[in-house]
């Protein structure tokens, strides 16, 4: 490890200053830029190349991933050392080394259901930025009722073979590896299911990105084609697969509900209390005129100020080692209100200027906007739709029953 | 800011709402009400006095007990969770904070420990028209040679009908719509010309009409400094605002949790309600606004102990979304009850009449929206 990080935090803060003064260069203070995002992997282009010198460092560390064990390449912290170390990189502004599945989604559910052998092969490279990963779960007839896949993975003896298709494949086609569920058994719907990770090179798979209506796309449907699958790359046991799906659901819940939302807008677009003043105009008083639109925007960031409170709220009561399931469930569906609110405010108050698609004609951070407001639509239907938030808000949180 | 409470603030808490329980349920409101109290209950007043609860924001020198707003706001909930009649409100919150933010010693050493003690209630009198407007103020107080004389009206004053001392915000200069000019002044509730109209409110907690004719008080009597009673009403009122958000915080948790057993208990199509999954998505979508209040709560109470400077905004905060909570979660109670929600015998009614005076005093959530998006900028 190039870290030696002391037990006594005030002597572990003065060396995470000076390290980073020495390795965070200038370019990764600065606000990210959208097409400077590191997702790593083999095909990651670093447009920045201080941005390759950054996530290197960074994954010597293992800080990309602070509180994992050493041992997998990891920071090895505790939570006070990581906390310290968080509020340091915040300091400064330091942009983040690496966006990751890996490290938001998979790294977790192996580090809690792997085997010591997978974890020694696959978590130093999340760490490191080195396979960028995705996820395999929703297909073209399982998508709320996720546990209703069927790709087929039956037992050859040396190898697994896999038939099928996946749908949503968040950046299939730019990952090294993905992370899949399978269905291992017909006979019954959540016990038939396992967990399996491969190689996106292996002959037999192919993926296909799908344009969404915002004329990006960062999703695809993923075939796959008598796919051989080494037996050792089953994750957990033959048929358990579903309980570790649904553990790395709530790490993709919390990841999204942290702030990882598509549609947010990205850099360089204003609040809509801004847009509005420009478009809208003022009033003699300097207040955005329309009265309605002043109010529901106001409304909207009451409600965004409410949802970084209650993120703060539940991070404390956990450090207090309070019960925080009630807090942590209603995340997702808050966050996907909050960010569509807000989009369509910033459209609403952009007016003619944010219904532009492209060209010269319309400014950039209009355009954004724009694209951003119709990939928003999506914030209530991924990683689990609004509606199946509620029901298992009403189901866990709220014990009500099922109807019968 | 923090969300977390001390062992002291945890204790009270325990104590306000076994007492809430225990002592003023529901029932004990609907007593005072058929038995046309009007809110009134001095044998209350005395068993909270007895808990210490007047002095909670009172310092310690002046017999109280100091421990400051959020312990105030863990009481505060705890009686929203009966909609309990308390003159806590108005004395120990508003009345206690203006005389601590701008009393002389003279002042703070008269009316504080008989604050906390139980043994003075205090009603602060602003508005005078029929929606919270805290700076057009048109009573007026004219100095006339040993003091003032104050000319006016105030409207709907919670716990005016039984207040042993009003605050009266008046005007010294300036017009109504300006907060220089105004200021506050210590009326005894037997001075001559001031009359009390008592009013049977839809709540049944009771509040008064005030007539102020030729009233003369002594220069002793103006709270804070002449023409710059702003600076002590405004974090006055936030005090109060943020104390009754936490009040209606406490009705909406009562109000869902009784509405959440009847789904658990009543079958419909040989089913229990609460399984009906239009049921159970309003529920969810309440309860999510239920925590994202209770967040907004906790930073505002402990926002004033911290003397933080965006108390406005915290405040306005608080009281918007708290209104916007109590007023969904009280109409929700009534549908999801059904019939029975309709009847007088059933708790649900009571809750929802409270919810519309908790959402109207001291500004609900257009008036606060419209003040947090002023000190926005827009």
């Amino acid at each position: 490890m190039a870290f030696d990080a002391p037990e006594d935090l005030e002597e572990f803060r003065t060396n995470v200053q000076n390290w980073l003064e020495e390795n965070c260069p200038p370019s990764m203070r600065t606000p990210m830029k959208d097409d400077e995002i590191v997702w790593g992997g083999t095909r990651e282009a670093f447009k920045n190349p201080d941005s390759k010198v950054w996530l290197e460092r960074m994954g010597e560390n293992g800080w990309t991933a602070p509180e994992w064990p050493a041992e997998y390449g990891g920071g090895g912290l505790n939570k006070a050392q990581a906390r310290i170390l968080q509020q340091e990189l915040r300091r400064i502004k330091a942009r983040p080394a690496l966006f990751s599945f890996g490290l938001w989604m998979f790294g977790p559910a192996l580090l809690e259901f792997g085997n010591d052998e997978q974890k020694k092969r696959f978590i130093p490279d999340i760490v490191k930025g080195k396979t960028r990963w995705c996820q395999g779960y929703s297909e073209p007839g399982a998508g709320s009722d996720l546990a209703d896949l069927q790709t087929k993975c039956e037992d050859k003896g040396d190898h697994w073979l896999i038939n099928g298709q996946k749908v949503w494949t968040s950046y299939a086609d730019q990952a090294d590896w993905i992370f899949c569920l399978v269905r291992t058994d017909k006979s019954v719907k959540h016990e038939g299911i396992s967990f399996l990770v491969f190689d996106m090179q292996t002959e037999g798979v192919e993926a296909r990105p799908i344009k969404l209506i915002s004329g990006s796309s960062p999703f695809c449907e993923t075939f796959f084609t008598d796919v051989k699958v080494p037996k050792d790359q089953l994750v957990g046991k033959l048929n358990g697969g579903w309980t570790i799906a649904k553990r790395l659901l709530q790490f993709e819940r919390s990841s999204i509900s942290a702030g990882g939302f598509g549609g947010t807008g990205g850099s360089g677009i204003l609040p809509p209390q801004d847009y509005a003043k420009q478009h809208v105009g003022v009033d003699e008083t300097g207040r955005v005129a329309d009265g309605d639109l002043r109010a529901r925007i106001t409304d909207h960031l009451m409600y965004a100020k409410a949802f970084g409170l209650t993120v703060q709220r539940s991070t404390e009561e956990a450090k207090a080692g309070q019960e925080v399931g009630h807090t942590a469930s209603i995340m997702k569906y808050a966050a996907a209100k909050m960010n569509q609110d807000k989009c369509e405010l910033l459209v609403e108050a952009l007016g003619t200027d944010g219904l532009g698609w492209s060209g010269d004609g319309f400014a950039e951070d209009a355009k954004k906007a724009t694209r951003g407001w119709l990939r928003s639509k999506g914030n209530s239907i991924e990683g689990g739709t609004s509606e199946i938030n509620l029901n298992v808000v009403a189901k866990r949180v709220l014990g009500l029953r099922e109807h019968q | 800011m923090s969300f977390v409470l001390s062992e002291d603030q945890q204790m009270l808490r325990d104590t306000a709402m076994a007492f809430a329980r225990d002592e003023m349920p529901v029932s004990h409101l609907r007593e005072l009400r058929d038995g046309g109290a009007n809110g009134v209950d001095a044998e209350m007043r005395g068993k909270l006095a007895e808990l210490g609860f007047f002095g909670v924001l009172v310092p310690e020198e002046y017999d109280g007990v100091g421990l400051g707003m959020v312990a105030m706001g863990q009481i505060m909930e705890a009686q929203g969770r009966t909609i309990a009649a308390t003159p806590l409100l108005q004395t120990a919150v508003m009345g206690a904070s203006a005389l601590i933010l701008g009393g002389s010693e003279a002042q703070k050493a008269e009316w504080l420990p008989k604050i906390a003690s139980g043994e003075a209630t205090v009603a602060l009198a602003v508005d005078e028209g029929t929606h919270h407007a805290p700076l057009n103020i048109a009573t007026e107080a004219e100095r006339n040679g040993q003091g003032y004389t104050l000319n006016g009206a105030k409207r709907y004053v919670p716990d005016g009908h039984h207040a042993d001392v009003f605050i009266i915000a008046a005007r010294t200069f300036g017009e109504a719509g300006q907060a220089h000019g105004i200021s506050l002044f210590l009326v005894p509730n037997n001075a001559d010309g001031l009359s009390v109209n008592a009013l049977n409110t839809v709540d049944s907690h009771g509040a008064a009409h005030l007539t102020l004719e030729d009233v003369a008080v002594g220069e002793d009597s103006v709270l804070g400094a002449v023409d710059a009673g702003w600076e002590v009403l405004e974090p006055t009122l936030d005090r109060g605002r943020i104390a009754l958000a936490a009040e209606a915080l406490g009705s909406a948790q009562a109000a869902f949790d009784m509405t959440l057993e009847y789904m658990q208990t009543r079958k419909q199509f040989g089913q229990l309600i609460g399984s009906f999954q239009s049921l159970q998505h309003r529920a969810a979508k309440m309860f999510t606004d239920l925590e994202l209040t209770r967040s907004c709560i906790a930073a505002a109470l402990s926002g004033v102990d911290e003397n933080r400077n965006d108390m406005a905004e915290l405040a306005s905060l608080a009281k918007a979304r708290a209104s916007d909570l109590i007023h969904l979660v009280s109409n929700e109670t009534v549908q999801f009850h059904g019939g029975i929600g309709m009847t007088d015998a059933h708790d649900s009614g009571l809750y929802m009449k409270r919810a519309r005076v908790q959402e109207a005093l001291l500004g609900g959530g257009s008036y606060h929206r419209d003040r947090y998006a002023k000190l926005n900028g827009f």
